[in-house]
C-alpha cells in the first residue's frame, strides 16, 4: 500500500509491532525508512518531506505519541497532511503498569492537538483503514492517526 | 574541550553573508531571532519560518533534503533550539545527505524569554557533539575570516555540513516574518512545486 500510494519517507521509533513493515521499509527501494532519536523528529521531517513534496508515514508506539504533542502545534496551524500508525501499549490486557497511562492517554492527546484518530481492533479491519486513512491525509491535508489495538498485536507476557 | 574565543561577530551580518552566498538554497529557519534577522535582510517564498515546532528545525530540513535532492537546503536556527533537538543530528548523521546544511547562531542564550543563558554558555560544545553524532563536517565559526571561509563551503563535501556560528549577543533588527502557517508552507510548496500541487 505505501508504494502504490507514493509513501516514500518511513520515519519510525520501533516497535514489536511494526517489525516486519520496518524491514520491509528498509529493504524496499521506493521507500526511505529512517530510524530516530525521538518520534517528534519524524513529525517534524514529514512536515519538510511535504514541503518537498514527498509523501511520508511515522511509525509509532503509543508511548511515542506522548513526545510529538508540540510538534503536532505546527502540523495544525500549518494544515500538513501526516499520516501516524501507532501500535497500541497499555491497552487490551497490557501487563507492564508504566505503559497503562500514555496508552489511555492517546486517543485524547491526540485528538486535543486536532489530529483525527482511527482506532482498530478487528485485524481484517487495518488495510482498508491505513487506506482510507492516506486519503484523508494526503488528499484532505488532515493528520490522521490509526491506532492498532493489542487485541490485534497481542500482548507482551511478563510472568 | 569548550574554548573561550573572543567573539565580534553580529547575527545580521552573518545572516547577510550566508543568503547573499546561497541564493538558491531552500531555507527552513527555526523559531526565535533567526526568522527575525532573515526577514531583516529579505524574503522569499521558498523560505520556511518556524513560528513553533522547536527542536524540530533540523529534522524538518533533512525531511526537505531527501525530498528535494537537487536543491541545497539549508537549517538556520539558534543554539536553544537546536539544544531541544540534539538527537536529530545523530538522526541525519546516519544518511547525512549532501545537500543539507545545518548553521546554528550560536549566541550562548535565549534571545525571546529574557537573555537567560544556554548550555552552549557554560560547557557544551555543539560543533563536538555534532561530529560525535557522525557529522565529520562540523566545526565552529569564531570571526569574520573563519566565517568567509566556511560559508563558501557549506554544499561542498561528500555529506551534510554542522556549523556553529558563534555571535554577539546584541540583537538584530525585529522585522516579523508572516506568521500564519499554511500561508508560509503553501507559498514555500508553490514556490518549490508549482501551482498544480497546491
Amino acid at each position: 500500500m505505501f508504494v502504490r500510494e507514493r509513501v516514500v519517507q518511513v520515519p519510525y521509533v520501533p516497535d514489536a509491532g511494526h517489525t516486519s513493515l520496518i524491514a520491509f521499509c528498509h529493504e524496499h527501494e521506493s521507500i526511505e525508512a529512517t530510524r530516530l532519536t525521538t518520534e517528534e523528529e519524524g513529525v517534524a521531517q514529514l512536515c519538510g518531506a511535504w514541503l518537498g513534496g514527498q509523501r511520508g508515514a511515522l511509525l509509532l508506539q503509543s508511548s511515542g505519541v506522548g513526545n510529538c504533542i508540540n510538534m503536532l502545534a505546527m502540523v495544525n496551524e500549518c494544515r500538513f497532511p501526516m499520516l501516524m500508525l501507532v501500535t497500541m501499549r497499555g491497552d487490551w490486557g497490557e501487563g507492564n503498569p508504566w505503559q497503562v497511562p500514555m496508552g489511555r492517554a492517546t486517543a485524547a492527546v491526540l485528538k486535543e492537538m486536532g489530529v483525527l484518530v482511527e482506532k482498530v481492533d478487528e485485524p481484517d479491519r487495518v488495510v482498508e483503514t491505513v487506506d482510507a486513512s492516506i486519503a484523508l491525509a494526503f488528499s484532505s491535508n488532515r493528520a490522521v492517526a490509526v491506532l492498532i489495538g493489542q487485541r490485534i498485536i497481542g500482548t507482551k507476557r511478563w510472568d | 574541550m569548550t574554548r573561550r574565543r573572543k567573539v565580534s561577530l553580529e547575527r545580521l551580518d552573518v545572516v547577510g553573508t550566508l543568503l547573499a552566498q546561497h541564493t538558491d538554497m531552500l531555507l527552513v529557519c527555526g523559531l526565535g531571532n533567526p526568522c527575525w534577522d532573515v526577514r531583516s535582510v529579505t524574503d522569499r517564498d521558498d523560505f520556511f519560518y518556524m513560528w513553533g515546532g522547536m527542536g524540530g528545525a533540523t529534522m524538518m530540513g533533512f525531511g526537505l533534503a531527501r525530498a528535494q535532492p537537487n536543491r541545497h537546503v539549508m537549517v538556520l536556527t539558534g543554539d536553544g533550539e537546536m539544544l531541544m533537538g540534539m538527537g536529530s543530528l545523530a538522526t541525519v548523521a546516519v544518511t547525512k545527505p549532501r545537500n543539507l546544511a545545518i548553521v546554528v547562531l550560536d549566541n550562548e542564550h535565549y534571545g525571546e524569554t529574557g537573555m537567560q543563558t544556554t548550555h552552549t554558555h557554560h560547557n557544551t560544545e555543539l560543533a563536538a557533539i555534532s561530529e560525535g553524532a557522525g557529522l565529520k563536517s562540523s566545526r565552529t565559526v569564531y570571526n569574520r575570516k573563519e566565517l568567509e571561509a566556511v560559508v563558501p563551503r557549506l554544499f561542498a563535501g561528500p555529506t551534510s555540513t554542522f556549523t556553529c556560528i558563534k555571535v554577539t549577543t546584541s540583537s538584530g533588527r525585529k522585522t516579523l516574518p508572516p506568521r500564519h502557517g499554511s500561508f508560509v508552507k503553501d507559498r514555500f510548496r508553490r514556490s518549490v512545486l508549482g501551482d498544480a500541487n497546491l
